[in-house]
């Protein structure tokens, strides 16, 4: 698989990072060489394998249906460019 | 699988200016789990507080947060798979869909594509007359939900309540089986009807705690059948997805709308693009919602913050134990058992609420047929009109109306005068038997009392009797005067046959 600056420009885009257009080529440049890497791991054999998904066997853990967390309206909005009346006020994305 | 017990409904065909043309609908229905907190978080699931106060830092996607699962939510999960006769997957895992929107702060929604935790189930939809049409699920996944926005309170700005972020849905999916937006309409009743009845959603469709995308596309006559043999989806047009409806009126409208479009751009020798539309209830129409095309790259992948999800056998049998009855069987054994009419039962069962409150009348009353008739001409009737009460805010309680039924059956009251006793419960309470004993309401089954009565109607009016000698017909005027001299009370039935004997002497 191999990266063009096309869709260097797309990836930027949906992971809504603002590239320049000058860094495009370079920074597909650079997904390559990553995926290149990556792809070496396709040399091992894992014929009959089972997928890993855990260093050591671990189970899921689980919660209880109660209530712990929560009203704490003005430090879930601490962070937020714009509040009002105790919305997030975000640019209109209205379809 | 095969239903044998229904015919098959015919599915609706659409007259196009170069023959006709079929609809095939499939559904994704969105139903919020009903639990007390979050699919991962302890926030509150609670419907209409505070903005943003139902909110923990994992659902505003604050960085470092980890997701802990809720089991609840894995249970209802369950407990819907196995009342839609599913098989239940022990393993499952979450993948993490990518998309940025405001209202989901962590960027991607955490979702099951790969293992969902539900498999193939079905839903028999009954359509009136006999027919339904047995619709398969093809799977069932567990998700979080969205936030929500509000885009009327500012001219330049949306605001943004993560409320509802990180709420549990069930996405349930169904195979291309629908065939009419009648059909889907009622697929989405009986959908909502089961989960209420396990318990898994409320079904409230206002607050859209039940939402449901549809997709739509046309095809020839004959190209169906060949789908369902072969599975092959080049058989089908191209389908379109309308989403987001929450009203069962406005999936027909869309749905019909959505056809005729089809059909007339397929007439113009156009062709359909897959895409997302929404539907404009003011206009009646669908538009397609170009903004969401290039958020469909959702680049899922399996959500590392997450183990597998792994559950065990003897747990999902215990849940199962537990479920309650469910519609299609207490609709059967409501006719088996009390000799209901299929629609009676129908009614009875279409809230578990309702069927309850008739089961504990018959109880009282100790006749099923009866209480069928009281409970759904009398008593819904009677809520109806008292500001369309819910039936658990009956001011009659089914002891009462079973009450009122067995005097009616011992002969004690007439039917008559048991409309006026309901209406007394209904408006004043107490026991229908006390009232009955104090206001005097028994019913005279005395011949004597009724004899006198009659005698002297006969006496006061000789030229009626000489014309109902003549004509049988009239009998009732002297049976409709007797009624009245005696308030009601007399027995119909001895009233008639005295009549009968008195003429005809």
């Amino acid at each position: 698989m191999s990266i063009d600056t096309e869709t260097a420009r797309r990836v930027a885009k949906l992971a809504r990072i603002a590239v320049p257009e000058e860094e495009l080529p370079a920074l597909a440049g650079e997904f390559n060489a990553i995926l290149g890497f990556i792809e070496q791991l396709g040399e091992v054999d894992v014929e009959g394998v089972e997928p890993m998904v855990s260093v050591t066997p671990q189970r899921l853990p689980r919660r209880d249906d109660v209530v712990t967390d929560g009203d704490q309206q003005a430090r879930v909005l601490a962070n937020a460019p714009d509040a009002r009346e105790g919305f997030f006020a975000v640019p209109k994305v209205v379809e | 699988m095969l239903d044998t017990a229904h015919t098959t409904p015919t599915p609706k065909t659409y007259a196009g200016a170069t023959g006709d043309w079929e609809i095939v609908i499939g559904m994704e229905v969105h139903a919020q789990v009903s639990t007390r907190s979050k699919l991962f978080s302890g926030a509150s699931t609670l419907f209409g507080a505070e903005p943003n106060s139902n909110v923990a830092f994992v659902d505003a996607g604050m960085p470092g947060m980890l997701p802990v699962i809720n089991e609840e939510c894995v249970a209802q999960a369950v407990r819907t798979g196995l009342g839609l006769k599913a098989e239940i997957n022990l393993t499952s895992a979450f993948d993490r869909k990518n998309y940025f929107y405001p209202d989901l702060p962590q960027g991607y929604q955490i979702s099951q594509l790969y293992h969902p935790i539900v498999g193939e189930g079905e839903v028999l939809v009954e359509l009136g007359d006999g027919a339904a049409r047995l619709v398969r699920i093809e799977r069932i996944h567990l998700e979080q939900d969205a936030g929500k926005s509000i885009h009327d309170m500012d001219p330049n700005m949306s605001f943004v309540d993560l409320n509802r972020t990180g709420v549990a849905l069930m996405e349930i999916v169904s195979r291309p089986d629908i065939r009419s937006p009648e059909e889907a309409a009622a697929y989405v009743v009986k959908l909502r009807q089961i989960l209420r009845y396990l318990g898994t959603c409320d079904g409230n469709m206002q607050n859209g705690n039940l939402r449901a995308d549809v997709n739509v596309s046309v095809c020839r006559p004959g190209q169906y059948e060949k789908y369902q043999e072969s599975q092959d989806f080049s058989h089908l047009g191209t389908r379109c997805e309308i989403k987001n409806m929450n009203s069962m009126r406005f999936i027909q409208a869309a749905i019909e709308v959505e056809a005729k479009r089809q059909i007339a751009i397929i007439e113009d020798g156009g062709e359909i693009d897959q895409e997302t539309r929404l539907y404009d209830p003011d206009k009646n129409e669908t538009r397609s919602m170009r903004s969401k095309e290039e958020a469909h790259d959702y680049r899922y992948f399996p959500d590392p913050d997450l183990l597998p999800l792994e559950i065990e056998q003897d747990w999902v049998d215990a849940l199962g134990a537990a479920l309650p009855e469910l519609p299609d069987a207490k609709k059967a054994r409501f006719i088996g058992d009390y000799g209901l009419s299929d629609y009676d039962a129908s009614v009875l069962t279409a809230e578990a609420e309702n069927a309850a409150y008739f089961e504990a009348a018959v109880e009282a009353a100790g006749d099923g047929k009866l209480a069928a008739n009281w409970v759904i001409n009398d008593l819904f009737g009677a809520l109806k009109n008292d500001g369309d009460k819910d039936i658990t805010e009956s001011p009659v309680t089914p002891a009462q109306l079973g009450g009122i039924i067995k005097l009616i059956k011992s002969d004690v009251i007439s039917g008559k005068i048991a409309k006026d006793l309901f209406e007394i419960v209904y408006n004043e309470g107490g026991e229908p038997a006390e009232i009955v004993e104090a206001r005097g309401m028994k019913q005279v089954t005395d011949t004597g009392a009724i004899e006198a009565a009659l005698n002297e109607i006969i006496a006061a009016n000789p030229a009626q009797v000489e014309k109902a000698k003549e004509n049988p017909k009239l009998a009732g005027w002297f049976v409709g005067q007797v009624m009245k001299a005696t308030g009601g009370k007399a027995n119909p039935k001895a009233v008639n046959e005295l009549v009968a004997k008195k003429l005809a002497g």
